[in-house]
């Protein structure tokens, strides 16, 4: 949200914006196994954060946790400046209950590796869903709403098609289109294009750089160099449960700091 | 004495016969409703994190798995109603009785159904519409179960049609079904083949009804756009096939 503030040109180049989602001291374990060591990340409205990582370092985790669809150990979530998620209470972390947690879900919208399309539902009310049962709209409003939302992505001629009777591609510009209708502040992506068959990867990054280009706040864990490099404002390299360097998309990749990213790189190149 | 094509046509159009079929399958609809509804708490129950519903559950299954219908039946129309005199009253029938008792008994056998069709849902669809913001009901109701009940029907099917079959045993508590009807024939006129082919004839009917309208239902859980199955590629990608499309990309 751009106070009137900023838009006023106060501040006189001091950064003083809220960030749209900040997560501070991100702790995670699955039984004895610390998946997530204390993550620090920040996105401001607008931007588009591309995150990369070898397999199994606790990317998804650090998604899922900012979704909360599951409860940190330690640290917290701010969404706009407001803590979501949990409270602290006596040094201790205490989580929202589940009815609390759905209605903070509506401002961050969520897009899988596997799709996780509704497969009883169609295109069409994949997305409608979302709207009558979250926002309370009404059917026939909620239909027009979704139709729109799909022609944006280029499905306006699948409406009426059940996900199995979809490409991969379709089904995750559906699913694309599904968390978009809800007008959240965020979308996070799980390495959207990995499930799918390499000549279909092309139409999601579309959607993808199109939605970056309207100005949507973005975190997109992906192995996709080529969307980081084009469509991103950062390049995070993200490692054994911390993050691990941060720069624009140029210095990330031609003049990496750290160790890690240099070694991380030679791998993908 | 031979066949007498007769006496079978006779009985065969008697509505005593008709009454008895009607009383057989409202016995099993209203025990499998019952079933269906106590066995889905049961399931929910037995895969809960908190103890103190997973034991109760476990103890009941385990209770009801292990006894005979025809015990419950008895105890149902017997021994309760000594035990507990409101159910001396005249509502209490042996319809009531046979549907509860029946219903009590299957629920044991549905709550398994319904636990392995519930957790046979992809857990990425609980969690995609957790993340639209879903409350935890809207999230059972729209997406967990209508994926639920498409696993679960077949194996409900079956067991409706043992119902059909269990509810014969009401007869020891006086229910006139089916076949306590041919039963009763048979005692006044010993024509034991020709009543028990209309019974045979009357059970398939049921059966063949049951199976039509079981076909019908799984029709509509087909979720492709024309109701009818078309071959589509299913996108099930190997974790071989992702590595080696992600090792594809190059800067
Ligand atoms: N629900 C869970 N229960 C137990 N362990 C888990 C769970 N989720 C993740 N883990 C473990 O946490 C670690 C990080 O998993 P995560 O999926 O976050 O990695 P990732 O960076 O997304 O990897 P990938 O690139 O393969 O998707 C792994 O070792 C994984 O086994
Ligand atoms: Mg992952």
């Amino acid at each position: 949200m751009t106070t009137p503030h900023e838009a006023a040109g106060f501040g006189a180049g001091s950064t003083a914006t809220t960030p749209t989602l900040q997560v501070s001291d991100l702790h995670k374990s699955y039984g004895g196994n610390e998946v997530l060591k204390g993550v620090e990340f920040a996105i401001d409205k607008g931007q588009v954060k591309a995150v990369l990582g070898p397999s199994g370092s606790g990317k998804s985790t650090m998604l899922r946790l900012m979704a909360l669809l599951e409860p940190a150990d330690r640290g917290s979530i701010m969404l706009d400046g407001t803590r979501i998620g949990a409270a602290t209470q006596n040094g201790k972390i205490v989580h929202h209950s589940e009815r609390r947690l759905a209605v903070q879900r509506r401002d961050i919208g969520m897009v899988f590796q596997k799709f996780n399309l509704f497969p009883h539902l169609t295109a069409l009310q994949n997305v409608v869903v979302g709207l009558t049962d979250v926002q309370g709209m009404h059917k026939t409003q909620a239909r027009d709403v979704a139709f729109q939302m799909l022609t944006k992505v280029g499905l306006a001629d699948r409406d009426g098609h059940f996900p199995s009777e979809l490409s991969g591609g379709q089904q995750q510009r559906v699913a694309i289109a599904r968390a978009l209708v809800l007008n959240p502040q965020v979308m996070l992506f799980d390495e959207p294009t990995s499930a799918l068959d390499p000549e279909l990867v092309g139409e999601v990054l579309e959607v993808m750089e199109n939605l970056a280009a309207a100005g949507m706040t973005m975190i997109v864990v992906t192995h996709e160099v080529r969307f980081a490099r084009r469509a991103a404002d950062e390049v995070t390299l993200f490692d054994s449960g911390v993050i691990v360097e941060q720069a624009d998309p140029t210095s990330f990749f031609e003049n990496p700091q750290h160790e890690r990213t240099k070694r991380f790189l030679s791998h993908v190149h | 004495m031979v066949f007498d094509p007769q006496i079978f046509l006779e009985q065969l159009f008697n509505p005593a016969y008709l009454m008895g079929a009607f009383l057989s399958v409202s016995v099993a609809v209203l025990s499998l409703i019952i079933a269906t509804v106590i066995g889905f708490f049961l399931a929910i129950g037995r895969t809960s994190k908190k103890a103190y519903l997973r034991g109760p559950s476990h103890t009941y299954v385990w209770f009801f798995r292990a006894l005979p219908a025809l015990l419950v039946l008895l105890i149902m129309w017997n021994a309760l109603p000594q035990v507990i005199p409101a159910l001396q009253a005249d509502w209490y029938t042996p319809f009531i009785a046979a549907a509860v008792g029946l219903g009590l008994v299957e629920s044991a056998f549905m709550a398994e159904i319904i636990r392995s069709a519930l957790s046979s849902v992809d857990e990425g669809q609980e969690l995609a519409a957790r993340a639209l913001g879903m409350k935890p009901a809207s999230v059972m109701r729209k997406v967990v179960l209508p994926q639920a009940i498409r696993t679960a029907l077949p194996p409900t099917g079956n067991e409706f049609i043992g119902l059909i079959k269990y509810s014969s045993l009401a007869s020891v508590i006086s229910l006139k079904e089916l076949l306590t009807t041919a039963q009763i024939g048979v005692n006044i006129t010993f024509r034991y083949a020709e009543y028990y082919t209309v019974a045979i004839i009357y059970y398939l009917i049921i059966v063949t009804i049951i199976t039509l309208i079981q076909s019908r239902v799984e029709k509509k859980f087909l979720w492709t756009s024309r109701g009818v199955k078309k071959v589509v590629a299913p996108i099930t990608l190997s974790t071989e096939a992702i590595a080696t499309s992600s090792k594809e990309i190059s800067v």
